[in-house]
């Protein structure tokens, strides 16, 4: 074998990785200072939660904290807290992601129907307003309209003569509320993927189906909802991945010790053991915990929406 | 089709009249909370006030803006929002057109893509990063509002998305014409993206101006708060102490629902004003960002 052929072969090998670094390296320090942010941000936090299987003490750190093992995550499955707030998340969060599906479609499908541009668009304008207030903003509203002692919804109840409704502060009332004010939120928002899915539609489809005989309705169902279906079935294979997220913002915003039985969430329970209670440790077990379950879901949500509807978000 | 059935017409005046009713009832709120801001406390205390301000006056108002901790707290977020934004921007730029290349240009390209795209499967929960943001010395300091989220992953995948859709050719002439990546980005890529980089720029500065739980999670004092975080406590957990005792005689003219009202429509005022823009720009950055191809 010939030594230099084989040299050559090597050199050309370094030269051309050579010249792939001078033509790549404005590249990665693009990337560098974000990485680097996001290594310190978020994988150095990815790996901190080893704290989960620790006694943590800020002052002896990730390195120095004593073991213990499983120890927290036994202490938390056994603590009645968790139980209900895993309950009230999935509870929750489940209505959340049934209604925050349905009534969109509903009122894409109905604003679809209507012809009067000027109209749709105010309706349009309106609902969507509250999807750009923070839920501290929102919640001081309707801390404000909810009031049983002054609120307005309660004065038009009791006007009603029915007797007033403590939306905030009773455990039968509170996670509807939270569902329905998040609706209130969001629902308008929703339409908006909807109501693309709908202009997507081939017009030819309704001409043939007009020369059929089908009337309005007929068409709704036989073209406008399963012209609907790709998009329906990507949010709703998507939205898989938010089964334990009941809304933090929200709720933080609106609960109080009253409802917790009906209303503490796991991360609303995270806060308050891991930091108003200083148990970091066990905190950081519960969000653990959460974050694993997580995962699971929305990888499993993506790898669906991969396989049977080629979703692919880059 | 001028004679439209019995029946379509039904259903569409009926369909006007639901749409319409929703959408009042949607703003109806907003609507009597701003009535009860402009409202005398004893038009409000008394449930006298509807949907109109009742005795009309501007005092909860002129008392939320004349409240040191208010204007201290919009301060932060003034500082807040020029920080946090640029810094958003310029890494959600930087980045995204490095993983904007195919593989075989940057063979790094799926790495690092990977890398970030993983953060928002994955993270380490609030109080690990609550732990790493104390370890690295930003409690109390405005750059804990700031640093933690500079990299927004979602904008930097709508950012890349919409580089991809650009011609290659145009990429290919800076090239032989002897242009660097800098160059190019700056002068080909960013004037083609306008329409992208203004959604972007909506989505984090409103992202920015909403967030009220890192001030809360991060800042040990109050005076440290920006205006979000600062309403959180103020609206939400109403604490007497921030009413002090040489208020008294503001507290005869104003009550506490009143100036609650008048904060929360001070604080919501900039996202009023941004509106028309917003919902213009979202509405294209959301069909821009779920439905390509």
């Amino acid at each position: 074998m010939d030594i230099a052929v084989e040299k050559k072969q090597t050199e050309a090998v370094g030269a051309k990785k050579r010249s792939r670094w001078r033509a790549d390296y404005p590249l990665h320090l693009m990337v560098l200072p974000g990485l680097l942010i996001v290594l310190v941000y978020h994988y150095l936090p990815t790996v901190g939660i080893v704290m989960a299987f620790q006694e943590y003490s800020p002052a002896k750190g990730f390195f120095r904290s004593e073991w213990v093992g499983w120890e927290h995550f036994e202490y938390i499955f056994k603590l009645p807290d968790f139980k209900s707030a895993l309950y009230n998340t999935f509870f929750i969060a489940t209505m959340k992601i049934v209604a925050g599906q349905v009534v969109p479609i509903f009122i894409a499908i109905l604003l679809n129907e209507v012809g009067k541009t000027y109209f749709k668009r105010t309706v349009q304008t309106l609902i969507y307003l509250p999807h750009f207030l923070s839920w501290v903003i929102l919640a001081g509203i309707l801390t404000d309209i909810l009031s049983i002692n002054y609120g307005i919804v309660n004065q038009i109840i009791q006007s009603l003569g029915l007797e007033p409704i403590y939306f905030l502060g009773d455990n039968n009332w509170f996670p509807y509320t939270i569902v329905m004010t998040d609706l209130w939120k969001d629902f308008g928002w929703g339409t908006i993927i909807f109501l693309a899915a709908i202009t997507g539609i081939n017009p030819n489809l309704y001409e043939a189906a007009v020369v059929d005989g089908a009337n309005r309705w007929k068409q709704t169902l036989h073209i406008t909802l399963p012209g609907m279906m790709p998009i329906i079935a990507l949010t709703a294979t998507l939205s898989l991945g938010n089964v334990l997220n009941a809304g933090f913002d929200q709720i933080f915003n609106l609960y109080s010790p009253m409802v917790y039985k009906s209303g503490d969430i796991i991360d609303t329970l995270v806060y308050r053991i891991g930091l108003v209670d200083a148990q970091f440790s066990v905190g950081a077990a519960v969000g653990l915990f959460k974050s694993l379950v997580s995962f699971v879901l929305i990888t499993v949500s993506y790898a669906l929406a991969y396989k049977y509807l080629r979703y692919r978000i880059f | 089709m001028n004679d439209i059935s019995w029946s379509r017409r039904s259903f569409l005046i009926a369909n006007y009249l639901f749409l319409g009713g929703l959408a009042v009832l949607c703003i109806m709120p907003m609507v009597h909370v701003l009535a009860i801001s402009f409202s005398s406390s004893t038009a409000a205390e008394g449930n006298m006030v509807k949907l109109l301000p009742v005795d009309f006056t501007l005092n909860a108002y002129r008392f939320a803006l004349t409240k040191p901790e208010f204007l201290n707290s919009f301060t932060i977020t003034a500082q807040r929002m020029l920080l946090g934004v640029s810094m958003n921007l310029l890494m959600t730029i930087l980045i995204a057109y490095p993983l904007a290349k195919e593989s075989h240009a940057f063979k790094w390209r799926n790495f690092y893509v990977w890398a970030f795209v993983l953060t928002m499967l994955f993270g380490g929960g609030l109080i690990p990063t609550y732990m790493i943001v104390n370890m690295t010395g930003l409690i109390d300091s405005i750059w804990a509002l700031v640093l933690p989220g500079a990299v927004p992953v979602f904008n930097v995948v709508l950012l890349l998305n919409f580089f991809r859709t650009l011609p290659k050719e145009l990429e290919e002439a800076a090239y032989i014409d002897g242009a660097s990546h800098l160059r190019t980005l700056w002068h080909v890529y960013l004037p083609l993206s306008k329409p992208a980089l203004a959604t972007i720029t909506l989505f984090i500065s409103v992202g920015h101006w909403n967030e009220w739980f890192h001030g809360i999670l991060y800042m040990n004092s109050p005076a440290h708060y920006p205006l979000s975080s600062y309403l959180q406590n103020m609206v939400v957990m109403p604490n007497s102490d921030l009413l002090s005792s040489t208020d008294y005689e503001a507290i005869a003219k104003i009550n506490q629902r009143t100036l609650k009202a008048a904060q929360i429509f001070l604080a919501a005022l900039p996202i009023l004003l941004l509106y028309p823009f917003l919902q213009k720009y979202f509405v294209k950055g959301i069909v821009l960002g779920s439905v390509k191809e």
